[in-house]
């Protein structure tokens, strides 16, 4: 029984192999340098190129958007095993995800767990066709490590919540169609009770966003208005009041997917990039308290991605892993904080342009600005480490 | 292969656990300082001799157990929980790792029955200048009749005092190749200078006048001295990483259960955050710790190519997550941690010897760097 079930997979991977290699343009196989390179779908999506709409195509064809959801769901309805084979298999070729969505890191997940069938059959298949585009309001002005106050309302008028309120940090409001929110409904009860999880269409009426420009000169997040919008009943998700349990859990999937967890794309080492820039002398780079930095940084990434393999291969083996989201989200974030001050370093004057053609309009520049933000959004630094010393390491609160 | 240990590994870890909980707990660590730094328990490692442990990595085609070193790893991650002492490092770390690469199948089949009926012990004698550095190499094997003689000095041999015989490195006359051989530790012209280290144990400069050698007892042959020496080093480093994986491990918790009992204040230290997120970050580094030693074991098994990396990695990691955590660990437990009353601060003083063992972070950061031509 046991060898049946291993050629399987052993033909399973060969077949994935295979086909990954004769369908997966070489472009797509290129490691990507900034989110303008991914296809996130939506009423308005477009493709940055003939390869990418290909891959997305092939790949949607072959259920392979979303490879580990259920057949009916628009998944591919791939086992466990078999969806890290062919997450193995893609990060052996360096293939990109062809599709990226809120809908399928954050929403899906919480939508598998609480949602009614009906919810599912009704939102999951958009997802995976890139039709609809999702983002999240959760946080408010007055709500930002302290979540749990936010202010958002849903009144209760019969057959419809009127909400009024605003979000902030929402990413990419301004090109999502539909929002997913936590909203308060019972204010007369403690902090974490009264809230509810809601969808909301975007192209309602009094629902509108504001740009937030940051200090990368971009603006990937926006503040988001409600206006005494119209929500139909039927959009509420879970139990009414009992929305924190499913927001906690959402933020578990935010943290890995900020963290890195299950990302196949290659990145560029950081040495190789200093073997091409900068001076060397016997060998050696010239700079040797530099290199010394860039060797300790890349040991840790390297360690860093041999923990994540192990925790998932412990979740395979049915053992709880010790490492937890929190402390992922930590550490991913930070390497790629630290990653990119290394980068100034190594390429010197030319990292600091900004309004240059020769930096494309300081692409470094601007990038290592938004990464201050990585120790921010989706919990901060300080609120992934009170998580690890309270729930894991137990230690008291008085 | 999967980055976990099988169920066979996961049952000698905890019998390894087991046996020293009741045998080998700190005090009788402590114990062996107080009787005037006695160099190890007889007794106990003939126990351990009896479970097996000098057998963990030899073939079974000499009667070994053939169980790998992710097996012996899970031992020694054990033992540096409890800071035992014992010749497990020198005799079997070290010595059979290095017998095991020979292709002296007589000497090797001699050595390896001896070393796992626990009748002998043996070290090996690398190192020649205050820190650890394969290319300076200035002991000298050169032919005089029948015989070849061997002078030199020799720094900081692990349990240089008590082993039978000493595997010591050598250039050749021509100074082309790296020459090993096995001496007897009690022949003519070798001198001892035994010295007591920070962590309680014992260690020996050795130096050789005109020490005779036969030879059949030479455990390099044909210019592979070199290669022999560099993949033990790299074993004996993994090795080393998997106990220093032991030491942080039991005094990071030692240390996190203290700030959960210590109040002041009126209230559980443990409930200051100033601490916690020392201790949030610790866990994390912790976990890094663990993958890291548990693939550089496996590519040892596996003969994975990148040993060398691997081993690098483990060395690097490990040494600099055992200074923080040793230096974390006597600092949060306060004024108690500076006392000799706490074992806490034997953890600090095992860290510092055996993280500049066979190299310290530095020494292996650059290594990486080399490695990838930087």
């Amino acid at each position: 029984m046991e060898t049946k079930v291993n050629t399987d997979l052993t033909n399973f991977r060969m077949e994935t192999r295979k086909w990954l290699e004769d369908n997966c343009p070489l472009s797509m196989r290129e490691p990507t340098k900034d989110p303008s390179q991914l296809y996130w779908g939506g009423r308005n999506g477009e493709f940055s190129s003939d390869d990418q709409k290909l891959w997305f195509e092939r790949m949607l064809e072959k259920k392979w958007i979303v490879p580990y959801w259920k057949v009916k769901y628009g998944g591919g309805g791939l086992s466990k095993e078999k969806n890290n084979i062919l997450n193995q298999e893609m990060g052996r070729l360096g293939c990109r995800k062809p599709h990226y969505n809120f809908g399928i890191s954050m929403l899906g997940p919480a939508m598998l767990k609480f949602a009614s069938e009906e919810q599912k059959l009704n939102y999951l298949p958009d997802i995976v066709q890139g039709k609809i585009r999702w983002c999240q309001g959760y946080s408010e002005p007055n709500a930002g490590s302290d979540l749990a106050n936010l202010q958002t309302k849903a009144e209760d008028k019969g057959d419809y919540f009127l909400v009024t309120g605003s979000k902030v940090w929402t990413s990419y409001a301004e090109k999502a169609d539909w929002i997913f929110c936590l909203v308060r409904t019972d204010s007369s009860s403690s902090k974490h009770t009264g809230i509810s999880f809601l969808l909301i269409d975007m192209a309602s009426e009094g629902v509108s966003t504001r740009p937030i420009k940051l200090i990368s000169g971009k603006s990937p997040f926006c503040e988001t208005f409600f206006d005494s919008v119209k929500v139909p009943k039927a959009n509420l998700v879970g139990t009414l009041n009992d929305g924190w349990t499913i927001a906690k859990y959402l933020l578990t999937h935010e943290r890995q997917m900020i963290g890195g967890i299950g990302e196949t794309d290659k990145k560029l080492h950081i040495s190789d990039e200093a073997i091409n820039v900068m001076s060397k002398n016997n060998g050696i780079l010239s700079d040797t308290i530099l290199r010394s930095k860039i060797s300790e940084f890349e040991m840790n990434e390297e360690i860093f991605d041999l923990t994540i393999r192990r925790t998932m291969d412990e979740e395979k083996s049915g053992n709880n892993s010790g490492a937890a989201s929190s402390f992922f989200k930590y550490y991913g974030t930070e390497l790629n904080i630290q990653r990119e001050e290394l980068r100034l370093k190594i390429n010197g004057f030319s990292s600091t342009e900004w309004n240059s053609k020769a930096s494309e309009n300081g692409k470094q520049a601007r990038y290592f600005c938004r990464t201050k933000g990585n120790s921010i959004e989706g919990g901060t630094h300080e609120v992934q480490l009170n998580i690890i010393a309270k729930r894991i390491l137990g230690l008291p609160t008085k | 292969m999967a980055l976990i240990i099988n169920e066979e590994q996961q049952m000698l870890k905890e019998s390894t656990k087991e046996f020293l909980d009741l045998k080998s707990p700190i005090s009788s660590m402590r114990k062996l300082r107080d009787n005037n730094f006695q160099t190890y328990n007889k007794e106990l490692w003939m126990e351990m001799v009896e479970m097996g442990w000098t057998a963990l990595t030899i073939p079974e085609k000499y009667n070994g157990l053939n169980f790998g070193y992710v097996g012996l790893g899970q031992v020694l991650e054990e033992m540096g929980r409890k800071l035992t002492i014992s010749p497990i490092i020198s005799t079997v770390l070290m010595s059979t790792t290095l017998i095991s690469l020979s292709k002296n199948e007589i000497l090797k089949s001699n050595l390896f029955k001896e070393i796992m009926n626990g009748t002998k012990l043996s070290t090996v004698a690398h190192d020649e200048g205050v820190h650890h550095n394969p290319e300076i190499l200035n002991s000298l094997i050169s032919k005089e009749g029948d015989f070849f003689i061997l002078n030199g000095k020799k720094n900081f041999v692990i349990d240089g005092s008590i082993s039978d015989y000493l595997i010591v490195t050598a250039n050749n006359e021509s100074g082309s190749n790296v020459l090993i051989c096995v001496i007897d530790s009690k022949s003519t012209g070798v001198e001892y200078n035994n010295k007591v280290h920070m962590d309680s144990r014992t260690y020996s400069d050795i130096t050789f006048n005109n020490v005779k050698i036969k030879n059949d007892n030479f455990l390099s042959f044909e210019g592979d001295g070199k290669l022999i020496l560099e993949k033990t080093l790299d074993i004996t480093r993994i090795g080393l990483a998997a106990e220093m994986l032991g030491n942080i491990q039991e005094a990071f918790e030692i240390t996190v259960n203290y700030l959960k009992e210590r109040e002041q204040f009126g209230v559980k230290i443990g409930s200051f955050q100033a601490l916690q997120h020392r201790c949030a970050l610790m866990f994390g580094e912790i976990e890094l710790c663990k993958s890291i030693v548990l693939k550089a074991l496996q590519a040892i098994d596996s003969n994975d190519s990148s040993l060398s990396k691997y081993s690098s990695l483990a060395k690097a990691k490990l040494g600099s997550i055992l200074q923080l955590v040793s230096n974390e660990a006597v600092q949060m437990h306060g004024g108690i941690g500076v006392t000799d009353d706490a074992d806490i601060g034997f953890f600090l003083k095992r860290a510092r010897v055996v993280q500049s063992m066979l190299g310290d972070s530095n020494f292996h950061l650059d290594k990486l760097a080399k490695i990838k031509n930087y």
